[in-house]
């Protein structure tokens, strides 16, 4: 629908914003309660009667303190900062190399390739999870951060390679063509002319294998059992749960501090981030 | 002699010695040489870590393994069972009851809502930021949320349906413990998470419909509704399509949101596939039996991607 050109202003707000605000509150509230929720006094938060969109009495800041100070949570941090940086560096480079054959090489069973990448990102992990149990054991890798680097690519790299893929055919020919007369090789040109040419795509992919690392649940699950290894999803949903009671002002401020990273990335990148999903789409 | 000069390479003018790794140098020129390197460390992990992984998902289906013990060939019987399974039957009824009105929300929500955002708007990056925010937050964390706001004694959502008139005390709707409402729950937190992917990328969709189209149809006499079934809906059918089968792959197969807010309960009313597979084949122990209940979402993949590609190659 375009915009309607001399559209009273005050038509415009009903017609335009007023409806953006279901939507709005819809997306944005849970965050809104789960930081109202994790900066509130235990009394207060269970207390029945109570308003429980704002805070009466007094902001706060012992759920924080009790989650860094007496749970592993600063280690399931690390752990998720060392598996997802390590994952993404070994997909991303894997995609590089795959997605760049795939745009120019042509060879025997280039186009097979294209579509195996393709269809194995559409076989989820949770039909691959129970055997990958089976292969992490024996590998010798459960129970421990190694075993997600390893597994995590399966699902990065096909959706990585077919970011780039679209990246990489909009580079045009010629001067990596220009550069191979000269006598550059095909890997020379590609790191010294494609890579830089392509670098918005490569950031993109990067930020996409980082958060969907950060965000993943099932793996973690599955492969890690002993609380030092696990990784932040797994840890503030299982570990923060004694017995029967839920310390929930820790649990939302665990939610909380668990996706800082993501949130981070996500401020200062917002526009790839969308201009990722944007490619996808239009492919 | 036939010279055979592989596409893409310098001709180098003198050959010196034929030092072996001067021949290297050439050979490592030739387009396939260079292709089949770079793509051999995908190819490799996909082989060890999915291709394989597939393979073994299917002996132990038609095993009886159980964790710590290797199993023996046992037929179909895995499969046999779970049809006769009420636990399994009533999953498979969830699994479609929770995709299908799942899909259908987020396609037409995130259709009004990308309308919504093709229009000229001050803020439109926060806007987008905004809406696009659960989709990027990890699921598993938000849903931790949603657990306390669905909470049978604190429910924000319950106390402010009381306080609006519509039930008639705060404890008086068990969401989380009570069979259609869990269901409604769940589905509630999917189209939460998933809605943001479905209007950026149908906006996306839109933005690529040249305007003289509209403007066409207007000096042609159509009006709002027109425009919209005549040219939007049609020119959208590509990215819909796309979308609507990616998502329908990624619903069906979830695991965060049931696993967090219910563990499939109450009574199995929420159990997806994968929360199924995991309650039976590592929880319980029975793998083959795991095994079986994953596999169950292949059929339905390989009828979605064969779908997808007819799609894709159309274009």
């Amino acid at each position: 629908m375009s915009a309607k050109k001399n559209s009273h202003p005050v038509k415009r707000i009903f017609e335009v914003y007023l409806p953006l605000v279901p939507f709005l509150i819809f997306a944005l509230f849970p965050f809104y309660f789960m930081m109202v929720t994790s900066f509130k006094g235990d009394a207060e938060l269970y207390e029945l009667g109570a308003i429980p969109f704002w805070i009466r009495k007094g902001v706060v800041l012992e759920h924080y303190s009790f989650l860094l100070n007496q749970t592993p949570f600063l280690t399931w941090i690390s752990n998720s900062l060392l598996a997802s940086a390590l994952s993404t560096m070994i997909s991303v480079t894997m995609s590089i190399m795959a997605a760049y054959s795939l745009a120019r090489l042509n060879f025997l069973g280039a186009h097979s390739f294209g579509i195996i990448i393709f269809i194995t990102y559409l076989v989820p992990p949770a039909l691959l999870f129970l055997p990958l149990s089976q292969v992490v054991h024996k590998l010798g890798l459960s129970d421990s951060i190694w075993s997600l680097v390893v597994t995590y690519p399966t699902f990065l790299v096909p959706f990585c390679t077919w970011l780039l893929l679209g990246y990489f055919k909009n580079v045009p020919k010629e001067i990596e063509e220009c550069a191979m007369v000269d006598g550059a090789t095909r890997f020379q040109a590609l790191i010294k002319i494609v890579l830089p040419v392509a670098l918005p795509g490569i950031i993109c992919a990067t930020l996409f294998a980082f958060t969907l690392s950060w965000n993943e649940f099932l793996y973690a699950l599955t492969f890690i059992s002993s609380t030092a290894q696990k990784t932040a999803t797994v840890g503030i949903t299982a570990d923060l749960i004694r017995g029967d009671i839920f310390y929930w002002g820790s649990l939302m401020a665990g939610a909380v501090l668990g996706s800082v990273p993501i949130v981070i990335a996500y401020v200062f990148f917002l526009d790839y981030y969308v201009s990722g999903l944007t490619a996808g789409a239009i492919k | 002699m036939i010279i055979d000069r592989p596409k893409g390479t310098a001709i180098p003018i003198y050959i010196q010695k034929d030092s072996l790794w001067r021949r290297l140098r050439v050979y490592l020129q030739r387009d396939a040489v260079v292709g089949y390197l770079l793509i051999s460390p995908a190819m490799t992990l996909l082989l060890i870590l999915v291709a394989y992984p597939f393979w073994i998902a299917l002996y132990f289906s038609v095993s009886n393994t159980m964790v710590g013990s290797p199993g023996s060939f046992v037929g179909l019987r895995n499969f046999i069972n779970l049809l006769d399974n009420s636990i399994f039957l009533q999953t498979l009824q969830n699994s479609f009851v929770f995709t299908g009105i799942s899909v259908f929300f987020k396609t037409v929500l995130g259709l009004t809502l990308a309308l919504l955002l093709n229009q000229k708007l001050r803020f439109k990056r926060f806007i987008r930021g905004a809406i696009l925010l659960p989709f990027v937050i990890p699921t598993a964390l938000s849903t931790l949320g949603w657990w306390w706001m669905f909470d049978s004694l604190y429910s924000v959502v319950n106390w402010t349906l009381y306080h609006l008139g519509v039930i008639a005390s705060t404890s008086e709707l068990n969401w989380l413990g009570t069979a259609h409402l869990a269901m409604a729950a769940v589905i509630i937190v999917n189209v939460w998470r998933g809605l943001p992917f479905f209007a950026i990328s149908i906006l996306a969709g839109l933005v690529a419909i040249p305007q003289e189209l509209y403007e066409a149809a207007e000096t042609d006499g159509a009006g709002r509704v027109g425009k919209f079934f005549y040219i939007t809906l049609p020119l959208l059918r590509p990215v819909l399509v796309i979308v609507v089968l990616f998502s329908t792959i990624f619903t069906l197969s979830d695991f965060n949101i049931v696993y967090v807010l219910t563990r499939g309960g109450p009574v199995n009313s929420t159990h997806l596939f994968a929360t199924l597979a995991n309650q039976v084949g590592l929880v319980s122990g029975n793998i083959g039996e795991g095994a079986a209940i994953s596999l169950f979402l292949f059929p339905i993949l390989v009828i979605t991607v064969y779908f997808q590609l007819k799609m894709i190659r159309k274009d």
